[in-house]
């Protein structure tokens, strides 16, 4: 139904003006500029001159940043492994339920990604702090412990609070705890779409609850399983406020490195390098996921 | 697939009633809403201290309410949520009408471009909105407000809009074409028909992307730390430095206010929409 461009000019130019200028004005460029830096240097204090030089590039993949990029990838992986462990059964939960309580669900796991980032990740803050409410928690669950085996004579001690907060640890919950939603809205669309037919015929020929779950449900929901894989894996690979307020000095991720150079390093080119290998690593993920999909449906012909 | 809900064992797929399913999913929103709800909660508590209750107050709302930086950022944010949901609303909805209706060289090209303000890391935006804001454009320091904010809302825009496509172009294809032609046949001009016959059809999409080009303003952080200046914070910027340098239940009594704000804008762009915005929001 497509109209040909030629056919009305006048339209398709006050359709088309502001956006492309926009776009290419207000976006590409910029990054552009960023593309160019990452091929220059320093020159002085405040100029870059961009001589095609690759050092920066040479510089990032030194051991130390590497290491970085790879814990921002491991970081990130693990992640999205948990989100699809954590998610997957509540998907489920949502897909079988009535329409009532699925719109309830639904509401209720969208609410929190609808709150702002840097609240929540406050929020977290005062759970995870070692005056938190898990350490509290954990206290009079281990002195009431220590009362009762005082009884017995084997008092346990005073309890050492665990560090939860300013480490490795608090930046994979802090991302599990933010990307979630955006792992179980696509394998609900995926389980939702889903033949339930297939998972009656399933359980009517013999096969228990969970040989159906492993050999009809999730071969099922591949396609929802690798979109969301996709849309927690990106974020969390150039999440910059996680590690930032829940990290301690060794879990700096990419982003952080990046906004380093750029806010008290002042190494824009290097920081122009880092965006661009971050940003690579993101359109892999996607070329990735668009290749497996596109294999899946020609195999189905 | 319709299982009368009976009081006897769960059938094969009423997968909600079986006890395992029902402590995870109970287990699940305890972990997103425990923090919220306590953070919350003791933005109500007479003591500094962030997690011993101590009493009800509303002493961190008047504190709040009076603290001017406060005040000042909540207002920035307000008024570049505004201007950048207006400019976003109207670009994407050129951009939906324009990929909607036309057929023209590089169309792929310009659909990929489109979606990258959608996947491109916020820090990686950050910087290059920071690089083009200090070399090639420099937003000058000593506006008036609110032209002093340009810079911010130039890149929130640049985000936004393209999810403002997204929304509206999704809300295009249930669009019936044979109406545009009988209101072409009865002699109605583009200008005519846009007005009469399309916009009308393209408003719950129109709302449900203003609403979210809103919320996605109003939550940026790491865009905007690149592209603010000391007298442009925000409040999510200054929310950032309460966190890091002292924690009061201020903190806590500003969160609170920012997550009624949205929630409530979001209950309403879902209502509106019937779903629109999720789905554009899941990149579905």
């Amino acid at each position: 139904m497509d109209e040909s461009w030629e056919k009305a000019k006048a339209v398709f130019a006050t359709l088309g003006v502001a956006p492309v200028a926009w776009l290419v004005g207000f976006f590409l460029l910029p990054l552009a500029i960023i593309w160019g830096y990452s091929f220059g240097e320093n020159s002085s204090l405040t100029e870059i001159s961009v001589n095609g030089t690759l050092s920066n590039y040479v510089h990032a993949i030194k051991p130390l940043y590497l290491g970085i990029i790879l814990k921002s990838f491991w970081f990130a992986a693990l992640t999205t492994v948990l989100c699809l462990i954590v998610g997957f059964p509540v998907a489920i939960a949502i897909t079988f339920a009535s329409p009532r309580t699925k719109g309830w669900l639904l509401m209720l796991i969208m609410l929190p990604f609808w709150t702002n980032l840097l609240i929540r990740t406050y929020a977290l803050m005062a759970v995870l702090r070692t005056e938190g409410y898990v350490n509290t928690g954990l206290g009079v669950v281990w002195s009431a412990l220590s009362h009762l085996l005082a009884l017995f004579g084997h008092p346990l001690g005073p309890f050492h609070p665990l560090d939860l907060l300013y480490n490795n640890f608090a930046v994979v919950f802090g991302l599990v705890y933010v990307q979630l939603p955006f792992m179980v809205l696509p394998l609900y669309a995926a389980l939702d779409r889903l033949d339930r037919s297939l998972i009656e015929a399933s359980l009517d020929l013999g096969a228990g609850q969970l040989t159906t779950f492993r050999r009809v449900v999730v071969p099922l929901a591949i396609p929802g399983i690798i979109s969301g894989a996709l849309v927690t894996l990106i974020p969390s690979i150039g999440a910059y406020l996680t590690p930032d307020l829940l990290g301690g000095p060794s879990s700096l991720m990419i982003a952080n490195v990046i906004e380093r150079q750029f806010k008290t390093a002042n190494d824009w080119p290097f920081g122009a390098a880092l965006s661009f290998l971050l940003m690579y690593m993101t359109f892999l993920a996607i070329a990735v996921q668009a290749i497996v999909t596109r294999n899946r449906t020609r195999r189905r012909g | 697939m319709a299982q009368s809900p009976t009081k006897s064992a769960p059938g094969p797929l009423e997968y909600l009633r079986r006890w395992p399913l029902r402590l995870w999913l109970t287990a699940v929103l305890v972990y997103l809403y425990a923090p919220l709800i306590s953070l919350m909660v003791f933005s109500f508590n007479k003591s500094r201290a962030t997690i011993v209750w101590r009493g009800f107050t509303l002493d961190w709302y008047g504190k709040a309410f009076t603290d001017s930086d406060l005040v000042i950022a909540f207002a920035n944010s307000l008024t570049i949520a505004a201007v950048s949901t207006i400019v976003s609303t109207v670009l994407g909805a050129l951009t939906a009408l324009l990929l909607w209706r036309f057929r023209f060289p590089l169309k792929t090209i310009f659909e990929g471009a489109l979606g990258l303000p959608i996947v491109v890391p916020e820090i990686c935006m950050g910087v290059a909105m920071l690089v083009f804001f200090t070399q090639v454009m420099p937003w000058p320091t000593n506006l008036a407000w609110p032209l002093n904010l340009g810079a911010i809302i130039i890149s929130h825009i640049s985000f936004s809009f393209s999810f403002v496509a997204i929304v509206v172009r999704g809300r295009l294809a249930s669009f019936n074409r044979e109406l545009e032609e009988a209101a072409k046949d009865l002699g109605a001009g583009e200008w005519r028909v846009f007005w009469d016959v399309l916009v009308p059809h393209m408003a719950p999409g129109l709302l449900a992307g203003a609403l979210l080009a809103f919320t996605l303003s109003l939550d940026d952080f790491v865009i905007t730390f690149f592209t603010s200046g000391p007298d442009t914070t925000t409040f999510p910027i200054l929310v950032y430095s309460m966190v890091r340098f002292s924690p009061t239940p201020e903190v806590n009594a500003a969160s609170t206010i920012l997550i009624v704000l949205t929630v409530g804008l979001t209950a309403f762009a879902l209502w509106i929409s019937g779903g629109d915005v999720v789905r554009a929001e899941a990149g579905d």
